[in-house]
């Protein structure tokens, strides 16, 4: 009972907040919409029994994407009113999409039932169960070729995040690796032989 | 116990936001990119709830490679945006029309 009142308190709250994502004038206030409403779906997760993935979603999404996404925001000096242009003028055809596409979910979901077993509650797991245990079985046994490939993945989306970001400016001291480790002694000190002074 | 075709619905009711926003704010790349966000996580609430009423555990790991991919996503599309707004001091689509560098 309380976990149906959670759901749906929590499942307005996220609507609203998607729909601050969508309409919210400001991309820093989008942004923080945007975090609002993984934070509402991962109550929700929680409430499905998805508790690893509701806590990744709070600690990966919201806690390292979210933060990087702000600070890409309030790096660049964008001009809102130009972005603006045309709001309302699409807005009408936006809503109508929008409302053409719930109501196929809707049609599909409701009407066709999708022959599932609407009625049958899912099993009660046992005391003691962990999904995060289970889900790491799953994850180091079955799926373990697509775990390793998602962390190359990963890998290359640092790699060309990096890339892509670094920048050379003319001017810039930096330091050449490959000479620093090439150089040799005789190229950097001149042992002069000459005769001492005599006392003036 | 939710009924799964209300999991359903809420998931596609974010969705379909989410397709709202790509139409009405095409001008700006940093919002389209926060609504393809939203749209994952559309996908992955029904992956959740059929994970979680067919009693399966697959549906969850899918969801797992879904952020992965997601965060490497909005990494190097933010970065391709660092570098768009670094060239032409614009995010507006409208600016972005030349395939020259």
């Amino acid at each position: 009972m309380i976990v149906d009142v959670l759901f749906y308190v929590f499942g307005a709250t996220l609507v609203a907040a998607a729909l601050g994502v969508v309409t919210a004038r400001n991309p820093v206030h989008c942004a923080l919409f945007l975090v609002f409403a993984f934070l509402n779906s991962a109550v929700i997760w929680l409430l499905l029994e998805a508790e690893f993935l509701a806590v990744t979603l709070v600690v990966v999404y919201v806690g390292a994407v979210m933060v990087l996404w702000l600070f890409v925001v309030m790096m660049m000096d964008i001009d809102v009113a130009r972005l603006r242009q045309g709001f309302t003028r699409y807005a009408p055809l936006g809503a109508l999409v929008a409302l053409v596409v719930a109501a196929q979910i809707g049609i599909v979901v409701w009407v066709k039932r999708l022959g599932l077993p609407e009625a049958s509650a899912p099993v009660a797991k046992p005391a003691g169960y962990s999904n995060t245990a289970e889900l790491g079985q799953l994850l180091y046994t079955k799926y373990l070729y697509p775990f390793e490939v998602a962390a190359v993945i990963l890998l290359v989306a640092i790699v060309a995040a990096i890339t892509l970001t670094m920048r050379r400016r003319a001017g810039q001291k930096v330091q050449d690796v490959a000479r620093q480790v090439a150089v040799r002694a005789r190229d950097r000190v001149r042992v002069v032989k000459m005769d001492a002074e005599g006392r003036q | 116990m939710i009924p799964l075709s209300h999991v359903l619905l809420l998931s596609g009711i974010l969705f379909s936001l989410a397709v709202a926003g790509i139409f009405i704010n095409r001008k700006n790349v940093l919002l389209l990119l926060m609504c393809i966000e939203l749209m994952l996580l559309a996908v992955n609430f029904n992956f959740i709830a059929f994970s979680h009423y067919l009693g399966d555990l697959s549906g969850q790991v899918f969801v797992f490679f879904i952020l992965t991919v997601a965060a490497a996503e909005s990494a190097i599309g933010l970065a391709i945006l660092v570098v768009l707004f670094r060239e032409r001091r614009s995010i507006n689509v409208e600016d972005l029309d030349a395939m020259r560098g």
